[in-house]
């Protein structure tokens, strides 16, 4: 059996499987993990360029799928009346402000020779900066939350449309990998990991509390989508008029026909990125990152630039989890903060990439699909599970109450369990790197 | 007298808290690095260990509180603790074998090592939350203070108040005790000297005759006892929460990363470090400049430089610092 026929088969066997939930439980949902599916493969596709072809550990891929979904929020939602006039402009100012003591003090680290002189320098350069600007921020932040708390209390978007906000998003990840790979390649391996954990938490601390950003933890809700609202389409009386031809209810037809928009446009941003990740493997780019993960040592002697590739990758793999995240909000329509928690987001990407196979684009979307899949299925399993081993307890006892109440974890422990089996047995995937 | 009030609420706010959080990152820090030294991985699930170990020591806990055992005015928690170190170092020696051995013995890659750690982080995770739940656990008992603010304004007459917490009491003094038994160990005994020489260098340890799988079976014991001990004075002195005990891993590795990776002493530093920036980052600094301040100068805001909800921040921010300028940390550590 030839490498192609066995990975027709493996996508095969995914098809099958949503076409089956499509039949036992509902079309929607199947159409649900279709969509979802493709956004998950777009961030698998994104670490395994970090992961497959650098070797990069990237442990803060919910940082940069949140960066996107607040690219969505600032690019689509319309802006929020008088908030710029009152403290808009200042708190752009204050930013501004912000970076500029920053590039201060790093301007000073390199012009001043090493010293008590210098030292002091930076350290007061940044302090009089960091009360400048706090002086500026503060009162334009209350301003700006103060307008319409219940309903807005922030600056509001650009009120464009919410496609764009998907390079956005993207741009947005860039920059933090930007700050982080700069720091933190070129030192252990460790170090990356470490760093990128540290950015991801920092960055939902951020997202939760400047309220005049994206309204914290009270959630921007009811962005503006790039497809038709279900009921517009059911007030539509040539739409219910073909759904009532194809033999469906207004209604059915109207959510199945928009899940299937949201596919379309999903599926022509993973099909361009993977045509790009497939010719960036093939080129002699990335024949050289495979040589650098290979063999460091070697590739250096080769003349090769080690620490600005892994950058270069590091950057790109972080900007397409970007745009993957600004995706995902657009099909929410809402930016929730408190929802972005590392086990779904950082980690359920981790074990996509490792199953697929690292190093294989068509590995990494299989992952994709077939994880995000288990995901959404292993908590009713695991439920049916709890109720077959507690079948023969009474109903009154406290382990069975505890034991069905837990069943909502089993979702960690079987994502832990199915990585180190996959680490320890078959650490290739199912669609090795050839 | 101002100048004697502002040190008691600088004592109250800021130095006592700041010491006995440090005193934990510390611990939670030794455990890392001294993986780091001998397995020579950055261990993500040393959090997840802190958590487990806890779990098993607040289990016994109330089963003795349930017995009715209890310390006095101490909290039962420590009459419990050496169960929860024994659970810990089982669970750590049984993964060990299950899971870290193979990749030992193939040499993999620290970087495989870290993705498998990961790997365990979870599983150790789903089951904690499996067996005492997601939310917040309070297993404190005994008397809660050493001193009360209203006893200590009474008994000095000033304005201020100073609190001492029980907790932070056992957290100190835990620590000490904790800290010099590993250096004593680490120094004087075979055992311990075996483990610097195999974390120095490993082909010479081999060389003359040391055992790894020994040195290693060792470290993990102590690795667990230091978790356990680390997770259950931070349980006793805030709150137990699983998730919790996941995010403390940023500040353990800033700590063990500032000191230096792989260095003991560093390790030490490094907790003290980050825990004080911390606090006096996050802390409101009106009520100490109120008494410094000569009367008009005394501020109206809160002089809170950071809100508390960006603490990790802090520690990241010290941690990039670092990286940047001294990547080997404050005492040599043995990375890069």
């Amino acid at each position: 059996m030839t490498q192609t026929v066995k990975n027709t088969i493996l996508f095969a066997i995914i098809a099958l499987m949503i076409i089956y939930t499509g039949f036992a439980q509902s079309w929607n949902s199947a159409l649900l993990i279709i969509a979802m599916g493709l956004i998950s493969s777009i961030m698998a596709l994104g670490v395994n360029l970090q992961w497959g072809f650098a070797g990069l550990f990237n442990v803060g891929i919910m940082g940069f799928v949140a960066l996107g979904g607040l690219a969505a929020v600032l690019v689509s939602m319309p802006p929020t009346e008088g908030a710029w006039s009152t403290g808009g402009f200042a708190i752009v100012g204050a930013l501004l402000l912000g970076a500029g003591t920053v590039v201060a003090a790093v301007m000073l680290m390199k012009r001043m020779a090493p010293g008590m002189a210098r030292t002091l320098a930076v350290i007061a350069v940044l302090v009089i900066g960091f009360f400048v600007f706090r002086a500026v921020l503060d009162p334009a932040v209350e301003a700006v939350e103060a307008i319409n708390p219940a309903q807005s209390g922030y600056l509001g978007g650009l009120g464009l449309p919410v496609l764009i906000s998907w390079p956005v998003g993207g741009l947005f990840a860039a920059g933090a990998a930007w700050l982080i790979g700069k720091t933190a390649l070129g030192l252990r391996s460790d170090y990356l990991a470490i760093a990128t954990l540290g950015i991801a938490e920092i960055i939902i601390a951020v997202l939760k509390n400047e309220d005049w950003m994206s309204r914290g933890v009270k959630n921007v809700i009811g962005l503006p989508r790039p497809v038709p609202y279900e009921i517009d389409l059911q007030n539509d009386p040539s739409f219910v008029e073909r759904a009532a031809g194809l033999g469906f209810d207004p209604v059915d037809a109207s959510t199945l026909w928009v899940k299937l928009l949201y596919i379309a446009l999903f599926a022509v941003v993973l099909i361009v990125l993977l045509w790009m990740s497939q010719r960036a493997l093939h080129s002699p780019w990335g024949r050289m990152l495979r040589a650098i993960r290979d063999n460091e040592v070697a590739a250096e002697a080769m003349g090769k630039d080690v620490t600005a590739r892994h950058l270069q990758v590091f950057i790109l793999g972080s900007a397409i989890c970007g745009i993957a995240g600004a995706m995902m909000t657009t099909m929410d329509s809402q930016l929730t903060p408190g929802t972005y928690q590392p086990l779904r987001f950082t980690f359920l990407i981790w074990v996509m990439v490792i199953v697929g196979g690292s190093g294989n684009n068509f590995g990494a979307i299989l992952g994709g699909f077939l994880i995000w899949f288990l995901w959404v299925q292993v908590e009713p399993m695991g439920l049916w599970l709890m109720n077959l081993i507690t079948a023969g307890m009474s109903e009154t006892s406290a382990l069975k109450a505890h034991l069905i109440e837990s069943a909502a974890h089993m979702r960690l422990l079987t994502m832990g369990m199915v990585l180190l089996l996959v680490l320890r047995f078959s650490p290739r995937g199912l669609i090795p790197e050839r | 007298m101002d100048l004697l009030n502002a040190f008691i609420a600088l004592s109250n706010y800021v130095l006592i808290p700041g010491i006995a959080y440090g005193s934990q990152l510390a611990l939670g820090a030794l455990g890392v690095t001294l993986v780091y030294g001998i397995l020579r991985f950055s261990n993500f699930a040393h959090g997840d260990t802190m958590a487990m170990g806890t779990m098993a020591t607040i289990l016994v806990t109330w089963l003795f509180q349930s017995m009715g055992l209890s310390l006095g005015f101490l909290p039962t928690a420590l009459l419990a603790l050496p169960f929860g170190i024994a659970f810990a170092i089982l669970l750590l020696l049984g993964t060990d074998k299950v899971v870290y051995k193979f990749y030992r013995e193939q040499k993999a890659k620290p970087v495989i090592l870290v993705i498998v750690s990961l790997g365990v982080t979870f599983i150790y995770n789903g089951i904690t939350r499996f067996i005492i739940g997601a939310d917040d656990q309070n297993f404190l008992d005994g008397q809660r203070f050493i001193m009360s603010a209203r006893d200590f304004k009474a008994l000095t007459g000033l304005k201020e108040g100073l609190a001492f917490k029980t907790t932070q009491g056992i957290t100190i003094v835990t620590a000490i005790i904790v800290v010099a038994l590993l250096f004593w160990f680490l120094n004087k005994t075979r055992a311990g000297k075996s483990m610097r020489a195999y974390s120095d260098n490993e082909d010479l340890a081999l060389l003359s005759g040391i055992n790894p799988e020994r040195v290693v079976m060792i470290t993990w014991m102590i690795v667990a006892a230091l978790a356990t001990i680390a997770g259950t004075l931070y349980g006793l002195d805030k709150s137990f929460k699983p998730f919790t005990y996941f995010q403390l891993l940023l500040p353990i590795f800033a700590s063990a990363i500032v000191g230096g990776l792989g260095s003991p002493v560093g390790a030490i530093a490094g907790g003290f470090v980050i825990a004080f920036s911390e606090v006096t980052i996050t802390y409101a600094w009106k009520k100490v400049l109120g008494y410094v301040m000569p009367e008009g100068l005394q501020p109206d805001g809160l002089v809170q430089l950071m809100s508390t909800d960006y603490k990790f921040a802090v520690s990241f921010v010290i941690l990039l610092i670092v990286l940047l300028i001294k990547p080997t940390g404050l005492f040599k550590g043995k990375s890069v």
